[in-house]
């Protein structure tokens, strides 16, 4: 399943190193390794969930994090402020 | 709280101290005893005179009907885990340490998983929410770890210095941070705590399949009730307004009648439940669009408008009410559907803002028209 394609992944491969990570982290294996760097292979996967941006020692991706969720982004809307992920209330957050 | 003990797994009878209240007071270590006294604290585990709790790995019938309690949401707040070291079997300073989150569900599978193993689990305080979750908000983060590594004792315990981190922790977890604080290496584990055995005997490799999450139909199928439950509790207030809507007369609000004429949207309403937070999560794959808006929209209008129809036929409607009905409930649907980004492991938040920047408004002035026309079809004829 695939969501909506406006994912705010970037990739900027002149800082990679070619560590690895970022295969390790992402959960839907949007990049892969290929010849000791790692190529953005399906940047249309990717959920925002900010792995492998924390997790890049060198900076070579970037990525406005957060989890999708509605309930967030309405109350975010209503009061007009960033979403406010409320998880701890009893909305079925994440 | 009454304590059970549970049948001790491997080796390690003759290292356990029976009574947790023994444990307590060493000197060695001042800990409120609360992490000793949980259900699923089998007896005690000393090492280098710091006397940690042993957990059991095999799940009981009551840590499953926790589960599903917090899968419903009727105690999905509270389902908590001290954090701290545990040890799993007979651990000794060369064992695993496997990081947790302090959300019951998300402790117990970790347990259950590591049946067998001798090692050790570090639970994170994450204000008892789960891996994922607090992840994203941070609260499972470096902060937390290098906190807890500190805390806990764990640089004493063992000699090497790794971590296994849940992988879906890493949204959290900045890796070369917590190395650069504590010196232990973070790797990441599975996503799925099942899949740790294998990881662990293929090297502390995870294969492809192991580091993508999926989202199968059982999947979506456990998360509906934490879909459904929230919109019930609204359902009260909707029945109220719809009551309201159908008792309005000239002469005022009359109830005699609202409650037969209303009947066919106070029923609505819990099928735009159904059909938004639970038919549609279900079909998802099918449903065509990438847009949980549109999904909704479509399941809506494919159960509304054949329903609007007998509705229509039943409650003698006219056009207009029928069309208030198919507008309202489709535009209900498809509000659920969007709800369900939340759960899903795969909509990100600039897709849902970007949705939402068109569907709300849409939402709202749908549920003002349906209303209007409601209105007008009944006030407006008998004046
Ligand atoms: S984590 Fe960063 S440096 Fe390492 S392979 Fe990925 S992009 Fe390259
Ligand atoms: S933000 Fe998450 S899903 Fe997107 S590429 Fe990075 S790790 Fe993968």
């Amino acid at each position: 399943m695939k969501y909506l394609q406006n994912s705010t992944l970037k990739f900027f491969p002149e800082k990679c190193t070619g560590c690895g990570r970022c295969t390790e982290v992402c959960p839907h294996a949007v990049f892969e390794m290929s010849d000791k760097k790692a190529v953005m292979k399906h940047k249309d996967k990717c959920m925002e969930c900010g792995a492998c941006a924390k997790n890049c020692a060198f900076g070579a991706i970037s990525v406005n994090s957060g989890v999708g969720c509605a309930a967030a982004v309405i109350t975010g809307m209503l009061r007009g402020t960033e979403p406010v992920c409320g998880c701890d209330s009893s909305s079925g957050c994440c | 709280m009454d304590k059970q003990f549970q049948p001790v797994t491997g080796g390690n009878k003759s290292m356990l101290l029976k009574s947790p209240a023994a444990a307590c007071c060493g000197p060695a270590q001042k800990i409120d005893d609360s992490i000793f006294r949980q259900d699923f604290v089998t007896g005690t585990f000393i090492n280098e005179q710091v006397t940690f709790p042993v957990a059991a790995t095999l799940l009981t019938r009551k840590d499953r009907w926790n589960h599903v309690k917090a899968r419903t949401g009727s105690f999905r707040n509270n389902f908590t885990v001290v954090p701290g070291l545990y040890a799993v079997g007979n651990p000794s300073s060369n064992s695993d340490v496997f990081v947790s989150a302090n959300y019951g569900m998300s402790f117990n599978y970790l347990r259950e998983a590591l049946h067998g193993m001798n090692a050790w689990i570090l639970v994170l305080d994450t204000k008892g929410i789960n891996v994922w979750c607090a992840a994203g908000k941070g609260t499972f983060g470096t902060a937390e770890v290098v906190n807890r590594i500190r805390l806990s004792g764990v640089e004493k315990v063992v000699k090497h210095r790794k971590i296994i981190v849940p992988q879906l922790g890493a949204p959290g977890v900045d890796a070369a941070e917590v190395q650069k604080q504590t010196g232990f290496r973070v790797m990441y584990g599975p996503v799925l705590a099942k899949d740790i055995k294998a990881y662990v005997a293929a090297g502390y490799k995870a294969t492809g399949e192991m580091r993508i999450i999926k989202f199968g139909v059982i999947d979506r199928l456990v998360l509906t009730p934490m879909e459904i439950n929230p919109a019930m509790k609204k359902y009260p207030q909707f029945a109220l307004a719809v009551l309201v809507i159908f008792g309005l007369t000239p002469e005022g609000i009359i109830f005699k009648n609202a409650f037969y004429d209303g009947m066919p949207f106070l029923l609505g309403g819990l099928f735009a439940v159904l059909t938004g937070a639970f038919m549609t999560p279900m079909l998802l794959p099918f449903v065509p669009f990438r847009s949980f808006a549109l999904k909704g929209l479509l399941t809506g209008l494919a159960v509304f408008v054949p329903l609007s129809f007998s509705m229509a036929d039943v409650f003698q409607y006219s056009e207009l009410t029928q069309l208030a009905f198919v507008l309202l409930f489709t535009a209900f649907t498809s509000y659920f559907a969007v709800q369900f980004t939340g759960a899903t492991t795969f909509t990100h938040l600039s897709g849902v803002k970007k949705e939402l920047k068109y569907a709300l408004p849409i939402y709202i002035v749908t549920a003002v028209l349906s209303a209007f026309l409601i209105l007008y079809d009944r006030v407006g004829g008998m004046i």
